[in-house]
């Protein structure tokens, strides 16, 4: 063969080892978080604290620090609540947050406001936070995404989720996959089938004894005290009848629109 | 998207980006006008703003803007070491440095039309493909690009004067205007390659820009962002280490082909030239790439962490292999050349153990820390990020071994440099016994500080283990050359016979261009990804349809094609410089 051709055949080769290399490693794209537009008045709690932890998985990439590796607290193996209290008592603690969701939230656009010790950037001796800002490029978190990552984080090891729901269509659109389950109900009547108030409420076209008689709800209680009824019905006992046989997790289950669809429908009642 | 752009002087005459850069220098007049449009923030396009051309935009520019750099790299590094060379040459008064410049400077020459070439169409790529970013870009950088595109003028004509004015200013004072020029010549392109790092830089972290990318600050502090010396350190040495490894292949196909002893003595000492030029280079390139990634991880963890720590992390086995396979052919080319000398014998018994050290180093570093596991079970355990992934990203075994490579190739180097010495000084002795002193503490010190802090301590002071490797490193390279440098000095020479080297260790010389063209190419792929879905790098998001990062794979695929496509050309150039020396006989 002449020089040419075994330099050619020689180099060609090579590339080609490392290429082969390159293609033995395993494939993984790194995707680009997707925009997907969502209505959070589809959302219920489920599927809030399901948006939660698809954020922090995906498009926070909280899981690039907050993992196994010591690189940040591996808040998936913690309990983030009792973590959050304890931090707030300690006098290194310099923010405003006066509860453990407040100290989440400020954790997240302000990181520096407490250090958790032995993670603060090289030579500040724990002061300044390696933490961005999430709600600021390159990761952008909008409130409400920051919000369910909150409700994500309470609720992974069983804490109350005190963050509430977007409230109403007027919320901004967030990324992610919504929520599965049923499909949601249209108008406030087909909610209320849907989630079987009927069973136990006298309602325009039945009846039922269990439950107070919801036909004049409208004249008796405000729309506030209607909501706050079917999200806590412990919260306040209607006269005449015992706690604890209504569901107490309609909360969960609804999403905001079908909520605001029954509290309205609920409150035109008025006899 | 693969888009550091150049050499906008193509469109520079045509566009009315011309009118835009000048608008800027005139701007004390219009000053209002200027503070509005300034403070304009950067676009936002959405995916069908992207130009669909049924093909992938980020390939085409990908391939493109590689090619651009591997000759800009090329023509930036050639003229450097051609004059160190020149310099050389007046010297020692030895015409051969001389003769040897100038034939270098011949490939680089037409290396520069290509590069000019490249760079053009690189430019009209990016206009068309993503003209959002470049308008902003354009924004941005404004005056700055037309400064660019003049130096590069300048740039050509020094370049010319420089090579056809070599033999017409070859003695005497005449010598030191053609060096001067050489000194401008390298002034400028040196110039002009920090002017466009910033242009990448700028994309990776921003500076002078508020933050939804509005200009704020001027030009000085747009260019001067975090991540701008780092690269331009980086970017120098690699660029050395790269010019001397192209001409080297250059060097030992002449030499395979030579016909006369001649030849193949005048070309195996050009080919030993040039690899001691890419060795030389390369030996600190890891610290400058060590410089850049603590730059990274200062200016954001979080980016740090997607290049050492994500999906990225692979990518530093391929590196392995390729910065292995350099060492190795670099190695057995010195190893080979030792037969050049009767002086060698001294050395030649230390050669068994340096390459065991070598090759067990080598099986260290390419070895995954794992098993491999597969794109679906780890995306199983927990998407990109795992937790026997990720020890990659801090691996004390895998640091001793790439250090002790570098002392031994080190002192491979500097062996292959003694044998044909014998120093006179009367403390030679003393210094030698020194030096292996030197050696001695550093590797036990590198090996040491690897498994003590690697293995024994918590993760924060793994990191600080490197240094101490590293700056263990580089005493041994720094101890090395001064000693020999003062310890050589009147040495008595023995002969050296150039020619007497065997053919086998000219495909080590082939090997280090095609490895090296394959890790700078590899590399811009990291470097690129890291942006993530950002143009530029949180205030500008990438909505093309190629806004992910591609696999491995897929970007080994275009990384082989970019340097088989790069090979294609420098053949032809090759032949371009042969060709010139050809002279068809008179017909009879
Ligand atoms: C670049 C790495 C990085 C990323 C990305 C990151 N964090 Fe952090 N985070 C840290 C580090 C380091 C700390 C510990 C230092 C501190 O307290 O600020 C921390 C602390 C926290 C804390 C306080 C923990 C405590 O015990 O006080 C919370 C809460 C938190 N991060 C949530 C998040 C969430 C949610 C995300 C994703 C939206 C996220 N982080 C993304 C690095 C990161
Ligand atoms: C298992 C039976 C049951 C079901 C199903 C049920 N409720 Fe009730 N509900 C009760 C009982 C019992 C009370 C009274 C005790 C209390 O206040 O918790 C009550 C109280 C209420 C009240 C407060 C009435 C008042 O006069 O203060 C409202 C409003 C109400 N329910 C709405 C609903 C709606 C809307 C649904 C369907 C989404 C529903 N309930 C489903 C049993 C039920």
């Amino acid at each position: 063969m002449s020089v040419l051709g075994r330099t050619i055949g020689f180099s060609i080769l090579l590339t080609l080892v490392f290429t082969l290399v390159a293609n033995l490693l395993p494939q993984m794209e790194g995707e680009a978080p997707r925009e997907e537009t969502m209505d959070p008045g589809e959302l219920t709690m489920d599927s809030f604290v399901a948006l939660g932890e698809s954020l922090f998985r995906g498009k926070g990439t909280c899981t690039l620090c907050h993992n196994e590796l010591g690189r940040a607290p591996d808040l998936l193996a913690i309990d983030v609540v009792q973590a959050a209290e304890q931090h707030l008592a300690d006098h290194r603690y310099h923010g405003k947050a006066t509860d453990a969701a407040g100290y989440l939230h400020e954790s997240m656009v302000d990181p520096g406001a407490y250090v958790v010790r032995g993670f603060g950037k090289k030579g500040s001796n724990d002061t300044e936070s390696p933490m961005p800002a999430v709600d600021r490029p390159p990761i952008q978190l909008s409130e409400l995404e920051m919000d369910a990552i909150i409700a994500f984080l309470q609720a992974k090891d069983g804490n109350q989720i005190t963050v509430e729901l977007p409230a109403g269509p007027s919320a901004p659109a967030v990324s992610g996959e919504p929520g599965d389950g049923m499909s949601a109900a249209a108008t406030a009547e087909e909610a209320l089938v849907k989630f079987g108030c009927p069973a136990c409420h006298t309602l325009p076209g039945s009846e039922s004894v269990v439950g107070p008689v919801l036909t004049d709800v409208g004249a008796r209680r405000t729309p506030e005290q209607i909501r706050e009824s079917i999200v806590r019905p412990e919260a306040e006992i209607a006269e005449g009848f015992s706690g604890g046989v209504m569901p107490g997790d309609f909360a969960t289950r609804m999403t905001v629109r079908e909520l605001d669809m029954i509290v309205r429908f609920l409150a035109e009642q008025k006899g | 998207m693969r888009a550091i752009f150049r050499l906008l002087l193509i469109l520079f005459s045509l566009a009315p980006v011309a009118a835009w850069g000048a608008g800027d220098v005139a701007g004390a007049a219009e000053g209002a006008a200027q503070l509005e449009a300034g403070l304009l923030p950067a676009p936002q396009p959405t995916r069908a703003d992207y130009p669909d051309i049924g093909f992938s935009s980020r390939a085409i520019v990908w391939v493109v803007a590689q090619m651009h750099l591997f000759f800009g790299a090329l023509v930036l590094a050639v003229p450097l070491f051609v004059l160190a060379i020149e310099l050389v040459g007046v010297r020692s008064g030895d015409a051969r440095y001389d003769d040897m410049a100038h034939e270098f400077m011949k490939i680089s020459l037409t290396a520069y039309s290509i590069t000019a070439l490249f760079g053009g169409t690189l430019a009209l790529a990016l206009f068309l493909l993503y003209p959002h970013l470049m308008e902003y870009l354009t924004r941005v950088f404004g005056a700055q690009m037309l400064v660019y595109a003049l130096l590069f003028f300048l740039e050509s004509l020094l370049l010319y004067i420089y090579y056809y004015g070599w033999n017409a200013m070859r003695y005497g004072n005449r010598k030191w205007v053609h060096m001067s020029i050489g000194l401008l010549l390298n002034a400028a392109g040196a110039t002009l390659m920090v002017m466009a790092n910033s242009w990448a830089t700028f994309m990776m972290a921003p500076s002078g820009v508020n933050e939804v990318g509005a200009v704020v600050g001027d030009i000085w502090e747009v260019m001067k962002g975090p991540l701008w010396n780092p690269i331009n350190l980086h970017r120098f040495v690699a660029n050395i280490a790269f010019g001397g490894a192209v001409v080297g292949g250059y060097a030992a196909y002449k030499f395979l082909a030579a016909k006369t002893p001649e030849q193949r003595a005048h070309y195996d000492w050009m080919g030993y030239t040039s690899n001691f030029i890419a060795i030389l280079a390369f030996l600190p390139l890891p610290f400058a790439g060590y410089w850049l990634m603590a730059e990274i991880y200062a200016y954001s963890q979080q980016m740090g962490i997607t290049a050492m720590g994500g999906i990225l992390a692979w990518l530093f086995i391929v590196q392995a292999v390729l910065i292995g396979t350099i060492l190795l052919a670099g190695n057995y080319y010195l190893w080979s050349g030792m037969s050049r000398t009767e002086g060698s014998r001294r050395y030649q018994w230390l050669i068994k153990y340096i390459a065991f050290v070598l090759v067990v180093c080598f099986l260290i570093w390419v070895t995954p820390h794992t098993l491999i596991l597969s794109a679906s079970e780890i995306a199983a355990l927990g998407g990109s990020h795992h937790h026997l992934l990720g020890p990659l990203g801090i691996m004390p075994a895998k640091n001793i071994a790439v250090n002790l490579m570098l002392v031994f190739t080190f002192l491979s180097f500097q062996l292959y440099r003694r044998s044909d010495k014998v120093a006179t000084v009367s403390w030679a002795p003393a210094a030698n016994a020194f030096l292996v002193m030197i050696y001695l503490v550093a590797i036990a010190n590198i090996i040491f500080a690897g498994i003590y802090y690697g293995y024994f301590t918590n993760t924060v002071y793994k990191v600080g283990s490197s240094v101490m490797q590293v700056v263990s490193t580089l005493v041994v390279i720094v101890a090395g050359v001064v000693i020999d440098g003062l310890m050589f000095r009147n040495a008595r020479i023995l002969p050296s016979r150039w020619g007497q080297v065997s053919n086998r260790a000219q495909y080590a010389l082939f090997a280090l261009p095609v490895a090296f063209t394959w890790l700078m190419a590899l590399m811009g792929y990291v470097r690129s990804s890291v942006r993530t879905h950002w143009h530029v790098y949180t205030v500008m998001k990438d909505n093309s349809p190629d806004n992910f990062i591609p696999t491995i794979g897929y970007a080994g695929n275009m990384v082989t094609l970019v340097t088989l496509l790069f090979l294609a050309f420098m053949l032809f150039i090759f032949w371009i410089a042969n060709l010139g020396s050809v002279r068809q006989e008179p017909p009879r």
